[in-house]
């Protein structure tokens, strides 16, 4: 479980996180949505621990995460998961190599049991016969299994994602949130989602922050945000015209 | 951000270079990738330059020494001399700052825009260590050798010029070579290129680690890269002449 608590952060004379406080639980897929410039990414990178905060403290399972010393703090690394926007994967490595890094890294296992490893978090993604490939021949949505694999391959505690479908035609976009949320069920991982897709909200939204201005707005399961009534939320939700429909049409029901 | 800035990122920045590796076996692999990129990939570029300019070196000698009272040996002493002491360690040091560096800060600048170098991070891994350990390495432990055959070629390149043109005999260029031979002067000549070396492989991992924006400000990056790693060569090369020859 992620603990947040009263998080600030700025550069310089910019304050971009205000003070927001919440709470992910493990087995659940949480969202963090909200227009550019809210604090979404800066947020995310200060729980994955890019951004050290100015006042308030993240825990994890109990363990402040400024407060650790040089080991813990490479062992809660290893504890981490982190698929970026852009997949960032190692341009020079094939798939195989990317996927194996963390294990070359962190563990003594011999090649063969790597490999294993390898081929066990590929065909989880079901991202089979590319191992030797490098990044630049796959395609996007490919790409980003290969990060997720890279991901999973170290059995994570937590699991983090920037934007995991910009870039994804709709169907791969749907493919991509639909293996986040199994592997999430899977192995019991918190998983926080940092994302502009309000298909990938209404799908898997165990659990939505929606930020703005650098504070939290609201908060709640993907049910609740068809029937709230704040205000923010609704504009930016419900901004498309098909999102629209969908909702009247959802309280229209409930009636 | 001002230079005294700058300066003190840079000695940061090497404070984490120069920690333990995490891991052996990762670390080899990426120094031999090192040699083999910028070192042994280095080698044509260095050996074309220093055969022909040992060469011209030789030939503008001959041409600008007409007195019948200084003997023809003195060419190949001359063309020893400047070969050993200027031209292959601070000449080759310049080439390889504009090839290598170059490579080196856009390699590491690019992994910086695509969020790779935060990937590492992400993972627990000292990404400084990771990425310009192995290039630090690499250049100062195989950069003595291109030197050394920069060093050959170029005396070489100048006795095929005298003896094509005809304007000098093998013999005086070779009797000109062993004419006060001094070993301190390659002492002097690799203490020069262990420095560029460094310089080589830091500067420009400084300016690709430390990059903002996208691709054009990794271009910028780059080009700024080479003027400063060129400047630096020239100011060391200055005080290590001064500090080691005077």
């Amino acid at each position: 479980m992620i603990i947040v608590k009263d998080l600030h952060k700025g550069f310089g004379d910019v304050k971009v996180l205000k003070g927001i406080s919440t709470t992910f639980h493990p087995g659940k897929t949480s969202l963090i949505i909200g227009q550019s410039g809210s604090g979404k990414t800066v947020f995310l990178k200060s729980l994955i621990g890019l951004h050290t905060p100015e006042e308030g403290t993240i825990s994890f399972d109990g363990r402040i995460n400024t407060q650790f010393t040089i080991q813990q703090k490479r062992q809660w690394r290893q504890e981490i998961g982190m698929v970026f926007q852009g997949s960032a994967l190692f341009d020079s490595q094939t798939v195989e190599e990317n996927v194996m890094f963390p294990l070359k890294m962190f563990t003594d296992n011999t090649t063969s049991e790597m490999l294993d490893r390898v081929n066990f978090a590929l065909n989880r993604v079901n991202l089979q016969n590319s191992n030797k490939k490098l990044p630049a021949e796959l395609s996007g949505g490919m790409q980003k299994r290969v990060a997720i694999a890279r991901a999973i391959v170290m059995n994570p505690k937590y699991l983090f994602c920037d934007e995991p479908n910009s870039g994804l035609d709709p169907q791969t976009a749907i493919v991509i949130d639909n293996l986040i949320q199994e592997i999430t069920d899977e192995y019991n991982i918190t998983t926080v989602i940092n994302t502009h897709d309000m298909n990938s909200v209404m799908e898997i939204g165990e659990k939505i922050i929606f930020l703005k201005n650098g504070l939290k707005a609201w908060e709640g399961s993907s049910n609740e945000i068809f029937k709230t009534d704040n205000e923010a939320v609704v504009d930016f939700v419900y901004s498309s015209n098909l999102f629209k429909k969908v909702r009247e049409a959802y309280l229209n029901e409930k009636k | 951000m001002n230079y005294i800035e700058h300066t003190g990122k840079y000695f940061l920045m090497l404070i984490q270079v120069f920690k333990k590796p995490q891991r052996t076996r990762v670390f080899y692999e990426a120094l031999f990738k090192e040699i083999e990129e910028l070192g042994l990939k280095s080698l044509g570029i260095i050996m074309f330059i220093s055969f022909f300019i040992g060469g011209v070196i030789s030939l503008q000698t001959a041409l600008n020494l007409d007195s019948p009272f200084i003997p023809d040996s003195l060419i190949g002493f001359a063309a020893k001399r400047s070969i050993i002491l200027e031209f292959a360690p601070t000449f080759c040091s310049i080439i390889l700052a504009g090839k290598v560096g170059s490579y080196i800060t856009s390699s590491i600048g690019a992994m910086r825009v695509t969020e790779q170098i935060d990937a590492l991070e992400v993972m627990g891994i000292n990404s400084l260590n990771y990425l310009v350990l192995p290039k630090v390495l690499a250049t100062v432990l195989f950069y003595p050798f291109l030197i050394i055959l920069a060093m050959c070629l170029g005396i070489f390149g100048g006795w095929v010029a005298g003896v094509l043109s005809g304007l000098f005999s093998g013999e005086d260029y070779i009797a000109g070579l062993q004419t006060d031979f001094k070993p301190f002067l390659l002492v002097y000549a690799m203490i020069k290129t262990l420095v560029f070396a460094f310089l080589i492989a830091t500067v420009p991992s400084y300016h690709g680690y430390f990059v903002k924006g996208g691709s054009i400000a990794v271009g910028k990056a780059s080009t700024k890269a080479v003027v400063w790693t060129t400047i630096l060569i020239v100011i060391a090369n200055y005080f290590l002449t001064q500090m080691l020859l005077t």
